[in-house]
């Protein structure tokens, strides 16, 4: 009996999703989500602006640019705003070489970059904190900032040398042009002298960073305050949690100033973009992300 | 007169398409060139430390990982794709053969994408709790690659082999030879230039593969050259694609990634030479 190709890859097609489907429904687990989105929100951003405005950057700031353009774009039918990742340095060297309209970053603009690209101009529009992590299921809560140094530095290999279970310490890190990285590097790092080992394991952006941790439960990684949710587990650092309060108080030693960076002076369509970052429902979108106010 | 002119017309517009495949790959050799050759450098190529942020460029571990990688999986691919090509050509009827040809053929549209996917999400935990390591290995590498590889072998291999005329066949059996006499001693010999072929192809997949590969190899923060198949690497595919987005306009770290781009160009190119040159023994051999 021949059987008609197509009939054949019909057939198959339909049994793996089937197959798929069932596992789906045996297996559903609620994601909790980590996009701010605020339903139905009355929005202050100016009305009648159109043209198209295109951001990318910082994978900390992506969500807040996400959701500021989502708001502009619904108050602004005519206005198209792309939103995209790629880390800090992507934003700061697209913005500096004129591929982008505003590039986001996460850290402070470095000399190097200030002398590529010497007229671009940073606003910051949040603070922001970096948060270590570890699978929930791993029993440790605590952690100083000497063993964490210690665990990047490639020195400690196990959590059972700083009062965990016996499991090697998968450790994994961002990629060298992360605003992340730089912060956590200067914050954390740069007092004992050390730069991150070379096993450690490159992730590109704060979602994969979550992800990698979410799915080993050896995992140990570093990633932005508004990327915290159920999948991972924040430790505290020295005894002090990595909250808002703790970070604006400054009991929680890591914190960092978010930016959105133009070329040269800003144009109309950026300044609107920026203004709105900066305005109260701007600022409640931020707070809202898990992040901390600029005000 | 006017069929000559017609026939003249038709002939130079069939060369310029042609020939715009000449074009595009020389502009794009030549780009590459500019951009790279003033990173390409005894150091560059033999170095041990990749670490651009301390402005060391040293891709010797990343280049004996890709071989590394690559024909680990080829060599898995022809081990498994070979034998199918044999079977679906001279073994296989219908429903069995219907329903293996569609499956290969639904394994190329599969994107690479989503196979990376897929590996990071099932694969990589599977080594990690029951092998061990980290999960992201040179081991995962070879399992996607392989798979991506695979189909490619499959279907030029299974070509070749239908090439060859029936009549090589009902001589053979006729002289009562089995199925598998026949295969091995007749029907392979007269098809390995397109075996080969498939081989070839197969070998430029797997060096210049990124996206499936980058999700499960592991890419370490400064990559060595690696003792045991459980251990993560960096290609040089993955580490352009990592690097490249914030990679400052006119310095030494974006001429090094274009170099990387030189050097896996160089790669392909040398392997298709020996490819070739081996075909053309072939040939000169039976002939």
């Amino acid at each position: 009996m021949k059987i008609g190709k197509h009939i054949t890859i019909a057939i198959i097609l339909s049994i793996a999703i089937i197959i798929a489907g069932a596992y789906y429904y045996a297996n559903m687990s609620i994601n909790p989500k980590s996009t701010p989105t605020i339903p139905g929100a009355i929005t202050t951003a100016t009305t009648g602006l159109s043209g198209s405005l295109t951001v990318a950057g910082s994978t900390t700031v992506l969500p807040l640019n996400q959701e500021w353009a989502r708001l502009m774009m619904e108050a602004n039918p005519d206005l198209r705003i792309s939103v995209s990742g790629g880390g800090s340095g992507h934003g700061v060297k697209s913005v500096g070489a004129g591929e982008v309209d505003i590039g986001a970053s996460s850290r402070d603009v470095k000399s190097s970059e200030m002398e590529s690209y010497p007229d671009i101009e940073p606003v910051a529009i949040a603070m922001d904190s970096i948060a270590l992590v570890v699978h929930p299921s791993n029993p440790i809560t605590d952690m100083s900032t000497e063993d964490i140094a210690k665990i990047y530095a490639g020195e400690i290999t196990n959590f059972k040398e700083v009062g965990g279970p016996d499991m090697k310490i998968d450790v994994y890190t961002r990629e060298e042009g992360s605003g992340t990285r730089s912060s956590f590097e200067e914050q954390v790092l740069e007092k004992a002298e050390i730069t991150i080992f070379g096993g450690a394991l490159v992730k590109p952006s704060n979602g994969e960073m979550r992800a990698a941790v979410a799915g080993n439960d050896r995992g140990f990684a570093y990633l932005s305050l508004g990327y915290l949710d159920g999948a991972i587990k924040p430790l505290t650092v020295d005894g002090v949690e990595p909250s808002i309060d703790n970070v604006k108080s400054g009991s929680y030693s890591i914190s960092r100033k978010l930016y959105l960076i133009t070329k040269g002076a800003p144009s109309d369509l950026e300044q609107a973009f920026i203004d709105f970052a900066l305005s109260n429902d701007g600022q409640a979108v931020v707070t809202d992300g898990g992040f901390i106010s600029v005000k | 007169m006017k069929r000559k002119i017609r026939e003249a017309i038709i002939e130079k517009s069939l060369f310029l398409a042609a020939s715009t495949s000449i074009i595009i790959v020389m502009l794009i050799t030549i780009f590459m060139f500019a951009e790279g050759i003033r990173a390409l450098n005894f150091e560059f190529l033999f170095g041990m430390e990749w670490r651009p942020s301390g402005e060391k460029f040293g891709i010797f571990p990343i280049i004996v990982s890709t071989f590394i990688i690559g024909l680990g999986a080829l060599g898995i691919a022809i081990g498994i794709g070979i034998p199918c090509a044999i079977f679906l050509s001279e073994y296989a009827r219908d429903p069995i053969r219907s329903i293996i040809k569609s499956s290969v053929e639904m394994l190329v549209g599969i994107p690479s994408i989503v196979l990376g996917f897929f590996g990071l999400i099932v694969l990589v935990p599977l080594i990690r709790y029951n092998i061990g390591g980290l999960g992201e290995s040179i081991l995962a590498g070879w399992i996607i690659l392989s798979i991506m590889t695979l189909p490619h072998i499959i279907s030029i291999s299974e070509d070749a082999l239908r090439a060859v005329p029936n009549s090589f066949r009902e001589g053979s059996i006729a002289l009562g030879a089995t199925t598998w006499q026949t295969t091995k001693d007749l029907i392979i010999p007269n098809a390995k230039s397109g075996i080969l072929a498939s081989i070839i192809l197969g070998m430029g997949t797997a060096i210049g593969e990124t996206m499936a590969v980058l999700m499960v190899i592991g890419n370490p923060n400064i990559p060595w050259i690696p003792q045991s198949i459980i251990e993560p690497v960096r290609v040089l595919t993955s580490t352009i694609v990592i690097e490249i987005s914030y990679a400052v306009w006119g310095s030494m770290h974006q001429y090094s990634l274009f170099a990387i781009g030189i050097v896996l160009f160089a790669i392909v190119a040398l392997l298709n030479i020996i490819s070739r040159l081996i075909i053309k023994e072939e040939i000169r051999k039976r002939w």
